[in-house]
């Protein structure tokens, strides 16, 4: 299992390098400047000056060997636009906040998604699985941004219920972005555990355990309820990834200042440093994600531990 | 009183197509230490038949419509779940057909052997693991003590089988149902676990349910056979007596289609199949389910359009069919027609 997680570990490093090359070739296959604030045209010297200040008189490959010397130094450089601001300022100001509300929304999915489907799947075909499924799929099929301006509009608006609608301070604040950001991940959560339980059911082993004399309760929670996690283990990887770092639309909604409003503004000012930074961040959470995944999957499954060691 | 006497028990499923008579009024009893086997071919009812005793029918969409299910004089139709699941593992257990999906895969194999024996004992876990080594002994796993906290997926498929053998017996059941255990085994293991399963027959005193489609496994493991046929018995005798002298055309079929390799009756050339296939099962007419297979049964003859009752053609010799190889003209039993 050791030898497994330092293998892992050590394959992040040419991901990793890969990421950084591919961010990089797209930003600069944009055209643009990250200097040029206005339609004026920079007189010609100051953009020299600038140019070299910043290394980008530099054939590519040594502007990327520089970056990733950088980065191996855990210095995501300065802001190209933002006066007097270093990438790892804002990184150290905006990412908790980004972390705290796609952990939360992560979290929130999986505490409720998990039982809403497991509930499902052992009264399947009545009313309260019609009514999970029914309300799983119009949680699914509901862009966040519109959940978002719904819960404003009912629980802000038509119905008051103290929460405020903009801001991440007290816990009142995070309540809405939170479910907002986890319904649809939840929505997934509950129908593939439904899906994935249903199928369990079904197996042999299960009916080896029932004709062994367990009870009912024992079956569902240690034979039924454990295989049927595995999947959702694999899912869980990839939307923690995604919650974190696609979090910008319920960012811009409430207000909460996170580090998604920086991404995209950074695009569109070309600022390849603050760019290049946040994805490199960004690709080492979904990595350790992943790579947490396949510890678990180790764990929950026994037969790939043998496959990989 | 027998141990195990099932009552005209039928056993349906309800589906979106109609309501398939899966198990239809059928009726047998096993005795204390005696082995009884059920043959027939794939969907002829004779696991729906020992999962309705053990009542683990799939309910929706399978429901036991009649009948009773006697057990050590207890109806277990009529028991509440809690009491049946005291019941299975404990005094009946059962061991299935393919032995690579009926083990939890995630689960040690020691686990799933003492989780079985503390469900039904009140013993500590270390009790639980000395027992489980003892019946992996028994059960012929080599290294036993070591294979504990293996996983399943480490075993062969016969080594697998013996390990569910192992938790079948951990409990000492009165009753053992084996439904198929040795067709997704390799030939050469067969033989094995089927010597294994009767040696601890004999040792534990059980009586036993084997289950198969295989002439050949009944002939040495059981004492009565019992032959399905569309979810209905059609013919039932001791095993000396169906070997014989088989009266139904089917049961006639089934060893025309067994392959003999050795012995007196060496049949030569091509292995007879029966022609057509069995029954929709779905509101089925009103006569011999075999009829359309069979070669005897002609349009004219009343088993076309009523359903022949299980007759007792000999003392202890029952057989469901208006065509019995001793009733037919020219009978090797009569005449003694050479074969």
């Amino acid at each position: 299992m050791t030898k497994f997680i330092v293998r892992r570990v050590f394959w992040t490093i040419p991901v990793i390098l890969v990421v950084i090359l591919l961010t990089f070739g797209l930003m600069r296959q944009i055209k643009g400047n990250p200097f040029r604030t206005s339609e004026r045209a920079i007189p010609a010297e100051i953009q020299r000056n600038l140019d070299r200040k910043f290394g980008l008189d530099k054939p590519w490959y040594e502007q990327y060997a520089r970056y990733v010397k950088n980065v191996a130094t855990f210095d995501l450089g300065p802001s190209l636009v933002l006066r007097n601001r270093d990438v790892n300022d804002i990184v150290k100001e905006h990412f908790p906040r980004s972390l705290e509300l796609g952990g939360l929304a992560f979290l929130f999915a999986l505490v409720f998604g998990i039982p809403l489907g497991a509930v499902s799947a052992l009264k399947a075909n009545s009313w309260l699985d019609y009514a999970a499924m029914f309300f799983s799929n119009v949680g699914f099929a509901i862009p966040s941004f519109l959940v978002a301006t719904l819960f404003i509009y009912f629980f802000v608006l038509q119905f008051d219920f103290g929460f405020p609608t903009s801001g991440w301070t007290g816990w009142e604040s995070k309540v809405l972005p939170v479910v907002a950001l986890g319904l649809a991940p939840m929505a997934a959560f509950a129908r593939l555990v439904r899906g994935t339980m249903l199928e369990t059911l079904q197996q042999d082993y299960i009916r080896t355990a029932r004709a062994k004399g367990l009870r009912w309760r024992r079956v569902i929670s240690l034979h039924v309820l454990r295989n049927s996690l595995i999947p959702v283990v694999t899912a869980a990887g990839p939307t923690l990834g995604f919650l974190i770092t696609g979090s910008f639309v319920i960012e811009q909604i409430f207000a909460i200042p996170g580090v998604g409003r920086y991404y995209v503004t950074a695009v569109q000012a070309r600022d390849y440093s603050v760019v290049m930074g946040l994805t490199v961040l960004l690709a080492v959470i979904v990595i350790v994600a992943n790579l947490v995944v396949d510890i678990l999957y180790g764990i929950l499954d026994p037969r790939t531990r043998d496959v990989r060691t | 009183m027998a141990l195990l006497e099932v009552n005209d028990l039928s056993t349906h499923f309800f589906t979106r197509e109609g309501e398939v008579r899966a198990v239809d009024g059928v009726t047998f009893s096993v005795e204390r230490g005696k082995t009884l086997g059920i043959v027939g071919e794939s969907g002829c009812g004779k696991s729906v038949t020992a999962l309705s005793i053990m009542g683990l029918i799939p309910r929706p969409p399978a429901k036991i419509v009649a009948g009773s299910v006697v057990f050590d004089g207890q109806d277990l139709t009529k028991l509440p779940e809690k009491r049946l699941e005291d019941l299975r593992g404990r005094e009946i257990a059962m061991i299935f057909q393919d032995p690579m999906t009926s083990l939890n895969p995630t689960l040690t194999i020691g686990l799933q052997i003492t989780e079985t024996i503390r469900r039904h004992y009140d013993v500590s876990k270390q009790d639980a693991r000395k027992k489980a080594i003892e019946l992996l002994e028994e059960v012929r796993v080599p290294r036993a003590a070591n294979r504990l906290d293996d996983y399943p997926h480490r075993f062969s498929g016969g080594m697998r089988q013996r390990v569910m053998i192992a938790i079948a017996l951990s409990c000492d059941p009165k009753l053992l149902i084996a439904d198929e255990p040795t067709t997704a085994l390799d030939v050469t293991v067969q033989a094995s676990v089927l010597d294994l399963l009767d040696d601890l027959r004999h040792e534990h005193d059980m009586a036993m349910i084997i289950i198969t489609h295989d002439m050949g496994v009944v002939a040495e493991a059981a004492d009565d056979i019992v032959v399905m046929y569309a979810g209905q018995i059609v013919e039932h005798a001791g095993v000396q007596e169906l070997f014989d002298r088989p009266e139904h055309p089917y049961t006639e079929a089934l060893l025309g289609a067994l392959p003999q390799l050795e012995g007196e009756g060496i049949r030569e050339g091509r292995l007879t199949a029966i022609p057509g296939r069995p029954p929709d099962l779905i509101n089925p007419p009103p006569a011999c389910r075999f009829a359309p297979r069979c070669p005897y049964a002609n349009e004219n003859d009343t088993c076309t359009t009523h359903m022949p009752e299980l007759r007792e053609i000999r003392p202890n010799h029952w057989v469901r069919s208006a065509h019995p190889v001793s009733e037919r003209e020219g009978s090797r039993l009569g005449t003694e027609v050479p074969v």
